[in-house]
């Protein structure tokens, strides 16, 4: 999976599973996403790269409504998952952050054991019927997230207690645990050490599977390597979005190759 | 001399150093300051310190050894038979010290000489009525032993007086002269200046914790003398407060701590849910608008002195409890007699903690990082499932903390407990009677009239020791919570 010969396959027979339209963002006066419009595949991994401040985690949290938590910040246009706009008066935002998880940029295991942990999300949205179901949920979850053998023996130590990189899996899981449909993960590697890296990007393109993933990331290799798509973002404008081998090895525009090349950045 | 001249004089000196030392320094250095080690002001600065420091330390010494000095060897001139009945040592020596001052006031107003004072008999004269005329007033007359002691105390005084200014000009002479002889550019001025700023600070801060020490080993030796008069087990282990100034008295803490448990135990009833919903709304879904008018709002509680609450709790709080539980009360219940009861103490109190425990809790809350509460809002969790499950759990510690040192204030709390509380020390759970608490009985033990050597009074100490140790046990428990939680996020 880290040669990018493998890119490009199987991003034929996609729908499109969110869709931006004419999306401004602003921060008071500050105007950080500037007429986005972009299309996302279901079931595919998007990476969003461009310099720092260009907006890429703006972008993304408008995609659960995240952005709803700051007081300052205003956003205007359609997105919709699944054909429905999210920024409808009906949606309730709570509801949206089940369906659309989130994984951050540091680790951030809630000071419980690690049970409690993955459990959080189905227990508060009533998704297991009793104990055992429960139990089944979250080492589903503790499955797909790569962590299971690792921490299936101790299950109710606190979850801060772990490794970077295994809290970081964990948090996957957490979110996995509410069945999401879209995983949005921001800059999810930046914290960790490269072995915990690689084991990331392995669980990230295992969950290509059944989810649509987007990552925002910092390093250019990380999205040749796990993403079927890729969006350049630039001072707020998505500057230039397609297969990821395209833009890797054939930017149209010269912003994007520049910043391949690390002209800026 | 006068002993503010002396100060006067040794700091014009020290000042005018300071200037000699500028500008000699930089005379000798040609006028350029790069030739300098240290910049001409620590120079000055040194010389000045130089002149002052030793002079004035010597000085204080002074003044602190010469009155016991004297005092010692004058009392020897006052056999034990000379003093009158009803009377002792003490009470003589204050009148010598009286007739000495008013020796000296006659001969510096002029009235009398010197030699005529050395004269003076007071077989023959009556020293009384011809100090009386020089306008210093004397209880009794004056006995020829005590008129002779107040002669030598007083010449003893003048010696020293003039001894201490010669020594003290002089040490500030030769404190100029060796500083100014070292004032040359190559001189390290600066460092000795910054070692003179070491030595203040370390002084300052040694000073504080000798003063604990001091304070603890004080109350340590009175309760220590408590315990040779009365029985420590009773104290510990009695179940009656009853002191009796006649003696044989039955002084047991453990009523007192009974009464201060129970008001505490109110008070945080009253002041932590309070002070933790309120921090909670002030932190978590206050806008910055409210949150910059209420919270100096509450800290303003945490400004009021304690007596105004204690004012507040027999004036305010009783009477209106008396007016709901009282005999003719408006739920016609009967229960409360008068205004003072554990439960008006409490609920003061309580308002009192109220802005503690919510400013610690608040700032412990802060703490929290905002990406534990983006996590679980990330999930779909709704604010308040967030703070109820995930906030407030990661603060818990933190809180806990909070709340061990709003106990150690409560239970330290002493004028609202003697406003609002009452006086009588009982076991009861009776929250509508007036019980009494450590503090409160420390207070009147003290300012009873009794013998100050007596169990009734020294108890205060033990008392006072008890509740040292409990309070400090608390904070160090608390402090240590605080700072575990801390490290978990750093
Ligand atoms: N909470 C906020 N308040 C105000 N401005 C913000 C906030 N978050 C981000 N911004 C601004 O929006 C722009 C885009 O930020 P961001 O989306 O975090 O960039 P990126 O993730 O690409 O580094 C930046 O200029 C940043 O200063
Ligand atoms: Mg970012």
């Amino acid at each position: 999976m880290y040669d990018t010969e493998k890119l490009g396959t199987d991003v034929n027979q996609t729908e499109t599973k969110i869709s931006a339209r004419n999306v401004q963002v602003y921060y008071g006066d500050t105007h950080a996403i500037k007429d986005v419009n972009v299309d996302i595949d279901a079931k595919s991994v998007t990476a969003f790269i461009g310099p720092s401040g260009c907006g890429k985690s703006t972008f993304l949290r408008c995609i659960n409504r995240m952005n709803d938590t700051i007081d300052v910040c205003r956003v205007e246009g359609d997105i919709k998952i699944d054909g429905e706009d999210i920024y409808d008066k009906r949606v309730d935002p709570v509801q949206l952050r089940a369906k659309v998880g989130m994984v951050f940029q540091k680790p951030n295991p809630f000071p419980k054991s690690i049970y409690d942990n993955i459990a959080y999300g189905p227990r508060i949205h009533g998704l297991a019927k009793n104990k055992a179901d429960l139990d089944e949920i979250v080492e589903k979850s503790l499955r797909r997230g790569a962590i299971w053998n690792e921490v299936k023996d101790r299950l109710h130590a606190p979850g801060t207690g772990l490794s970077g990189g295994q809290q970081q899996r964990l948090c996957i899981a957490r979110a996995v645990a509410t069945e999401p449909e879209v995983l949005l993960m921001d800059e999810p590697c930046s914290a960790l050490d490269p072995i915990a890296t690689a084991q990331v990007e392995e669980l990230i393109d295992e969950l290509r599977d059944q989810y649509s993933v987007v990552i925002v990331t910092h390093s250019m290799q990380q999205a040749a390597r796990v993403s079927q798509k890729t969006a350049f973002f630039h001072l707020g404008n998505l500057v230039e979005y397609g297969d990821t081998s395209q833009i890797f090895t054939n930017p149209k525009d010269e912003r994007t190759e520049s910043y391949i090349t690390g002209r800026i950045g | 001399m006068p002993l503010s001249w002396l100060v006067l004089l040794v700091l014009a000196l020290a000042a005018a150093g300071y200037f000699i030392g500028r500008i000699r320094v930089l005379k000798l250095a040609g006028g350029d300051i790069r030739a300098l080690h240290s910049l001409p002001i620590y120079y000055g600065t040194n010389v000045a310190l130089s002149v002052a420091v030793p002079a004035i330390a010597v000085l204080l010494v002074w003044l602190l050894a010469q009155p016991t000095l004297i005092e010692r060897s004058v009392s020897g001139m006052i056999a034990p038979e000379m003093i009158p009945e009803g009377s002792n040592l003490n009470l003589v020596m204050s009148d010598v010290r009286r007739v000495a001052d008013g020796l000296n006031t006659a001969i510096s107003g002029g009235a009398m000489s010197l030699a005529e004072v050395e004269a003076m008999d007071a077989t023959v004269v009556d020293v009384r009525a011809r100090l009386g005329e020089l306008g210093v007033a004397l209880g009794q007359d004056v006995r020829p032993e005590v008129l002779a002691a107040a002669k030598s105390y007083r010449s003893a005084a003048v010696t020293g007086n003039t001894l201490r200014t010669l020594i003290v000009l002089a040490l500030a002479g030769i404190g100029f002269g060796i500083s100014f002889s070292k004032t040359k550019p190559d001189y390290r001025a600066r460092n000795v200046v910054e070692r003179a700023v070491l030595a203040l600070l370390m002084a300052a801060a040694s000073l504080a914790i000798l003063t604990t020490v001091g304070i603890v080993l004080s109350m340590l030796f009175e309760t220590i003398n408590f315990f040779g008069l009365h029985n420590w087990r009773d104290f510990f282990f009695g179940t009656t407060w009853a002191p009796n100034f006649r003696g044989d008295s039955e002084l047991s803490i453990l009523p007192l701590l009974w009464g201060t448990l129970y008001i505490s135990f109110i008070a945080l009833l009253v002041a932590v849910p309070i002070g933790l919903f309120a921090a909670i709304y002030l932190s978590e879904y206050a806008g910055p608008k409210t949150r910059a008018i209420a919270k100096p709002l509450l800290e303003i509680l945490a400004g009021i002195p304690t007596i105004v609450y204690g004012l507040f709790a027999l004036l305010t709080v009783g009477p209106l409890l008396v007016n709901m539980f009282g005999q003719s009360g408006s739920l016609g219940l009967g229960w409360m007699s008068g205004a003072t009861s554990v439960l008006t103490a409490g609920i003061v109190m309580g308002i009192m903690l109220i802005p503690f425990v919510s400013s610690l809790s608040d700032d412990i809350i802060n703490a929290v990082p905002q990406t534990m509460r983006d996590g679980s809002l990330g999930l779909g969790a709704t604010p308040s499932e967030t703070i109820r499950q995930v906030v407030i759990p990661a603060a818990l510690p933190g809180i806990v903390g909070a709340i061990l040192l709003a106990a150690s204030r409560a239970i330290g709390e002493t004028m609202i407990v003697v406003m609002g509380a009452g006086a009588i020390a009982k076991f009861s759970a009776n929250p509508f009677e007036s019980m009494t608490t450590i503090t409160t009985r420390i207070v009147s033990q003290l300012t009873g009239d009794g013998d100050f050597a007596s169990p009734e009074t020294l108890v205060a100490f033990a008392l006072g020791l008890s509740l040292f140790v409990l309070t400090l046990g608390l904070n160090v428990l608390a402090l240590y919570i605080v700072r575990k939680y801390r490290e978990q996020y750093e």
